[in-house]
């Protein structure tokens, strides 16, 4: 049975003199999974994670974290929490280790302690830990933000777009780090606009879009579900259209007619390619390769964000 | 009380004071100088004293005060101004500390780095004039409850600036001359009426006064009224401070 480990009930917020940022959300996350939320930029993500957090203040609705209310039981729920914003925020002049420490002791703990070196070991920063932050690339000044979040142990980790701005090597190192985490028994909530990065993380998925939360789905469910799956044939001789013969199907020409493709629901009973192929054979329509793939979680997205648009 | 959490702020804002040790305390050693050069040797000199007191005495809790007022708003303000600036005011919306924690944090290392710097001037004073306190502990605790308030007033003012150049607009528009015509260098019994008049409406004469009194066991309006204006500025500061933590005025969105 999962264990609730954060629930956000009815939070809403509307801005003074200003727009909706984010409409009516209920959501539960439970302990030990990752979780990426996926929508746009302006979807209202970071405004949900800044609610949890504490950072900005919901018109409405309650959020509990591992139990605690947010805002009657502040102290104990942001004690749970780890937060890695956006942005690049840190103290220049203060070195890696200082930093961590500041954190830690921020949140209530010991300055003094052996998991420090633990995190910066981690997070490969341990060789750089009397560096000023100053002096580091993004990517490990990157680091030393997630190390800080981590520096009081919390129970949930959210990452608000963790690997915007990073390169390919540093953000699979993140994805191997967020697993890491999650085999260690941390929950991680992830904001993300990239969707290759929901896909190769994400347990369950939500996808926001002007402040609404559309869906809340287990990932391979949702790409099951809403997945559909692409044939494409390639012709022996180019067509400039589709014979009336084919008309049962919904086929495509691509590529300037060397390409007939053909868009099938995957979960269907009939998928009608058996007849589609028999059908060719009859009409003569020579085809030298044959490519099948699913849709993506990329696909996916766009289609259910479009559909609200 | 998160005690570690207080412990993390003083120490980062102390760290930053350690980093610019020298030019902290070189400042008011090198200004302190030049008030006594000018008004102590050149016309100070030229002075009678006050009540029996040296001209280069009388003028040295103002002297200090006035120092003290700009360094406590100074430091207090860029402490919670810089996070607000870089970006990382989110670390401490977000950690698990009161309001009460965080501006003890704050208020508390502004407060120590300028009571520190006042010794400092102090010690320098001592290289011009003849000086003895007549109530050092007094000296001690009034000279604390000053830097509190306005270490507590440099907060609000730091969370509300919306750029470094206001940071600068209150201390150099109202503080300064307000210390100036507040008889930091002057008797109030020296202005003519309705100029004295004038003056016991200004705050900082209180300020002034009770710091002086402190010193020399006199002063030009009762030490009683002076520590109930500090008091009641002090109490304005912390209501301020409470009602923006409460209210997250230009802290939450």
């Amino acid at each position: 049975m999962p264990e609730p480990i954060l629930t956000v009930a009815g939070v809403s917020k509307t801005y003074k003199n200003g727009p909706t940022a984010l409409g009516t959300v209920d959501l539960t996350v439970n302990r030990g999974e990752i979780f990426a939320l996926l929508g746009p930029n302006g979807a209202g993500k970071t405004t949900l994670i800044s609610i949890i957090c504490g950072i900005v203040t919901p018109s409405a609705g309650t959020v509990t974290v591992a139990g605690h209310d947010v805002t009657r039981d502040y102290k104990a729920a942001r004690r749970a929490i780890g937060l890695v914003p956006q942005e690049l925020a840190t103290d220049q002049f203060e070195s890696v280790l200082a930093t961590v420490t500041f954190s830690r002791r921020l949140f209530g703990r010991s300055g003094h302690s052996d998991y420090i070196e633990q995190v910066l070991r981690d997070l490969s920063l341990w060789e750089k830990r009397h560096s000023k932050i100053k002096d580091l690339s993004g990517g490990m000044k990157r680091r030393v933000l997630i190390a800080k979040a981590l520096a009081h142990e919390p129970q949930i980790l959210f990452l608000d777009e963790p690997t915007a701005g990073v390169d390919v090597a540093l953000r699979r190192d993140m994805w191997k780090l967020v697993h890491r985490l999650r085999e260690q028994g941390a929950t991680i909530i992830l904001t993300t606009h990239y969707i290759e990065e929901a896909e190769e993380m994400a347990d369950r998925v939500g996808v926001i879009t002007g402040g609404k939360l559309l869906l809340v789905e287990e990932k391979n469910a949702l790409m099951a579900k809403l997945g559909k799956r692409q044939m494409d044939l390639t012709l022996v001789e180019p067509m400039t259209a589709i014979p009336a013969a084919l008309s049962d199907w919904p086929l495509t020409l691509e590529d300037e007619g060397h390409t007939l493709r053909y868009i099938f629901d995957a979960k269907a009973e009939d998928t009608g390619i058996p007849r589609l192929l028999e059908r060719l054979a009859q009409q003569h329509i020579a085809f030298r390769d044959l490519e099948t793939r699913k849709s993506s979680l990329e696909d996916i997205f766009v289609d259910l964000v479009g559909e609200r648009a | 009380m998160n005690l570690h959490g207080i412990w993390a702020i003083y120490r980062f804002e102390m760290a930053r004071f350690g980093r610019t040790i020298w030019t902290s305390l070189a400042t008011p050693v090198i200004t302190t100088t030049l008030y006594f050069i000018v008004f102590g040797a050149a016309i100070g000199s030229q002075m009678r004293g006050v009540d029996g007191i040296s001209y280069g005495a009388f003028i040295v809790p103002g002297l200090m005060l006035l120092t003290i007022f700009s360094e406590s708003i100074f430091n207090a303000s860029l402490g919670i101004y810089m996070p607000k600036f870089t970006g990382t005011i989110y670390e401490l919306l977000s950690a698990p500390l009161s309001p009460i924690e965080t501006v003890l944090g704050y208020v508390g290392a502004a407060a120590t780095k300028s009571m520190v710097i006042a010794m400092v001037i102090f010690a320098t004073a001592h290289l011009f004039v003849d000086l003895h306190v007549a109530h050092p502990l007094l000296m001690l605790l009034y000279l604390l409850l000053v830097t509190a308030s306005f270490a507590l007033f440099g907060f609000c003012l730091g969370i509300w600036a919306n750029g470094f150049e206001q940071l600068q607009i209150i201390p150099l528009l109202v503080v300064t001359p307000l210390t100036f015509l507040g008889g930091a260098f002057y008797s109030l019994d020296v202005l003519p009426e309705p100029w004295r008049t004038v003056t016991l409406f200004n705050p900082v004469a209180y300020l002034i006064n009770g710091f002086r009194w402190t010193f020399f066991g006199q002063s030009d309006v009762s030490f009683a009224l002076c520590v109930a204006v500090t008091l009641g500025f002090a109490a304005l500061c912390l209501a301020a401070v409470v009602t923006i933590f409460r209210t997250g005025w230009r802290l939450k969105s």
